[in-house]
């Protein structure tokens, strides 16, 4: 099966280029004019302009969309990482009976459609000043990914042998200590890649944030869903906003390939 | 690892977990309770001062809405085409990218990359910069080949979004069967390949039973994330033209905020939960199968 040809580079590159290719039109057109965006033929060769970036740049509102999304996207992945790295380590160095049980009931809170829950959500953040709100958001981003995250790190810890654990605890080290000094070093692969893939998540989640945010603590998905209304006007800009969006998140996403799997099927395929 | 504890190292355990176990139990319960209570009352933001119980009311309404059973409709074909769509897809990329050549690398990455775009410009991308009916790229070249041309989503809308999910979510199936791949045996394959089997053999009668645990685990998650598309719906057709691209979600969103019918949209929402976890119970309990025995992963 491993025979290397001609025939399989062609193909898997040809595939890999196909699956690319709306990528990779929106980065040549985040370079052009909004004229040459919009010219029929489509113009191949161009001087590239970063006319449409500084555009964007120069609206002032677009840093606020971005230190939105890194705001709450950050900040539910640390208290993603708060909640989960403490169960995480009680269930799988200390598990219970109740243990499994707890687990697989945590999957299924991650199976609750958001419009199942939405008009409570939106009644409730009214009530208590939470709409439009990055507290509220980050909030929302923080339980969403939550079970993941306990998840994930499950699986992590369960790898970690539990001699190196239970060796510290004979030279009197307290939960505290063990879990500082052991287990955190000992896992900082699994933390960053639980921490990468709640970022990612929070960074592209759509749903709540169209209907949570409107102004002051819109994301950036929200911006760019504005782009919809002005259709066909500004494609050069909404493609420099869309790289912006995207680069960050597909290059993290790179890095994290190999721990996806792991992380969104509950590790049921590996 | 069982060891006596103490009653204070007890508490110290369950200190432990009770945080996370606590919020999300919050979580889950509190809106649940709230959405079933709601769909029991007549409840408009518009009209606060009509607030009251009208038992199912609610739910009689939405069963006799024909537009509530096309939308039902339209959610079935949506997570049923792009499921068939990414699962074969899935499976020739990563039978593809399984086997060794100059690069592979690099193509693996390009092909993986859509599943990080955010649903938002993915919509966009398309709409605009393919899908648009004078300046797509798409009527650009169906044109040039001599083809009419054709506004994809006003005129075939559900295929429109059907593609860009399918575009979303093939890189996700891929990884999850690269992955399973990769556990599969290599003697097995040697063993078939002496045996005289031929490619079509076996694809049939070796890989895709190796694949069969991957294929449900890919069908069950991703059936989840189709039943609550909402973001490719609304950046691209608004339900529209018309209702023809009005899926579920997008009716109890509508029903929400756009009519500020909280009663409605409730009762909506609880069919919804319901019919994800009609998938979830199953994907539950592929999973704790696992738990119990694992090594038979992969």
């Amino acid at each position: 099966m491993k025979r290397t040809g001609l025939g399989t580079a062609l193909l898997g590159h040809g595939l890999a280029f196909v699956m690319f290719f709306p990528i990779l039109w929106m980065l040549l057109t985040s370079f052009k004019t909004e004229i040459d965006a919009f010219s029929m033929p489509p113009v191949l060769f161009y001087e590239p302009t970063l006319s449409s970036l500084n555009d964007v740049f120069a609206r002032g509102s677009y840093s606020k969309f971005v230190t939105n999304s890194v705001i709450t996207a950050l900040g539910s992945t640390i208290l993603c990482l708060l909640f989960a790295v403490p169960a995480a380590y009680q269930m799988s160095f200390h598990p219970s009976k109740r243990t499994n049980g707890t687990l697989l009931w945590m999957i299924s809170t991650k199976m609750m459609p958001a419009v199942g829950v939405i008009m409570p959500i939106y009644l409730t953040f009214q009530y208590l000043g939470l709409l439009d709100t990055l507290l509220g958001l980050t909030l929302i981003f923080f339980l969403m990914n939550l079970p993941l995250a306990v998840w994930m790190l499950y699986t992590y810890f369960k790898e970690i042998p539990g001699e190196i654990l239970e060796a510290a605890r004979v030279d009197g080290a307290g939960v505290v200590e063990e879990l500082r000094f052991i287990l955190l070093p000992a896992s900082i692969p699994g933390i960053a890649s639980t921490a990468l893939l709640c970022t990612i998540l929070a960074w592209n989640e759509s749903f709540w944030s169209l209907q949570l945010t409107a102004v002051d603590a819109a994301p950036l998905t929200v911006f760019i869903a504005s782009f919809k209304a002005a259709e066909g006007m500004f494609w050069a800009k909404m493609s420099g906003a869309s790289m912006l969006a995207i680069g960050p998140i597909v290059v993290l996403g790179w890095m994290l390939q190999r721990h996806l799997v792991r992380g969104l099927t509950f590790g049921a395929v590996k | 690892m069982a060891r006596p504890a103490g009653s204070r190292q007890r508490w110290t355990m369950l200190a432990l977990v009770a945080p996370a176990v606590g919020v999300l139990l919050i979580w889950m319960i509190v809106p649940l309770a709230m959405t079933i209570y709601f769909s029991l009352q007549r409840f408009n933001i518009l009209y606060p001062e009509r607030f009251g119980f009208v038992g199912f009311r609610n739910f009689q309404i939405l069963l006799n809405d024909p537009l509530f059973w096309s939308s039902m409709g339209r959610t079935l074909i949506l997570v049923g085409a792009s499921l068939a769509v990414t699962v074969i897809l899935g499976i020739v990329l990563a039978l593809v990218m399984e086997r060794e050549f100059p690069g592979r690398s690099i193509a693996r990455l390009m092909a993986l990359a859509p599943f990080f775009v955010m649903p938002v410009v993915a919509a966009l991308v398309w709409k605009n910069m393919l899908m648009h009916p004078v300046y797509g790229l798409l009527s650009w070249l169906t044109s040039s080949l001599g083809l009419p041309v054709v506004d994809w989503l006003q005129n075939w809308p559900m295929t429109s979004i059907v593609i860009i999910v399918a575009w979303q979510w093939t890189p996700f199936a891929m990884l999850v069967f690269l992955t399973s791949l990769q556990s599969m045996p290599e003697e097995q394959k040697e063993a078939a390949w002496l045996d005289g089997a031929n490619p079509l053999q076996m694809f049939f009668s070796i890989i895709l039973p190796h694949l069969s645990r991957a294929i449900t685990a890919v069908v069950m998650i991703e059936s989840i994330f189709f039943l609550s598309i909402f973001a490719e719906i609304f950046t691209t057709t608004g339900g529209g033209p018309g209702q023809a691209s009005t899926t579920l979600t997008y009716i109890i969103y509508a029903r929400a905020f756009l009519e500020w019918n909280v009663g409605s949209a409730s009762a909506g929402g609880l069919f919804a939960v319901v019919l994800a976890n009609i998938v979830a119970i199953l994907l539950i309990r592929m999973v704790a199968r696992n738990m119990q025995n694992p090594e038979k992963f992969g």
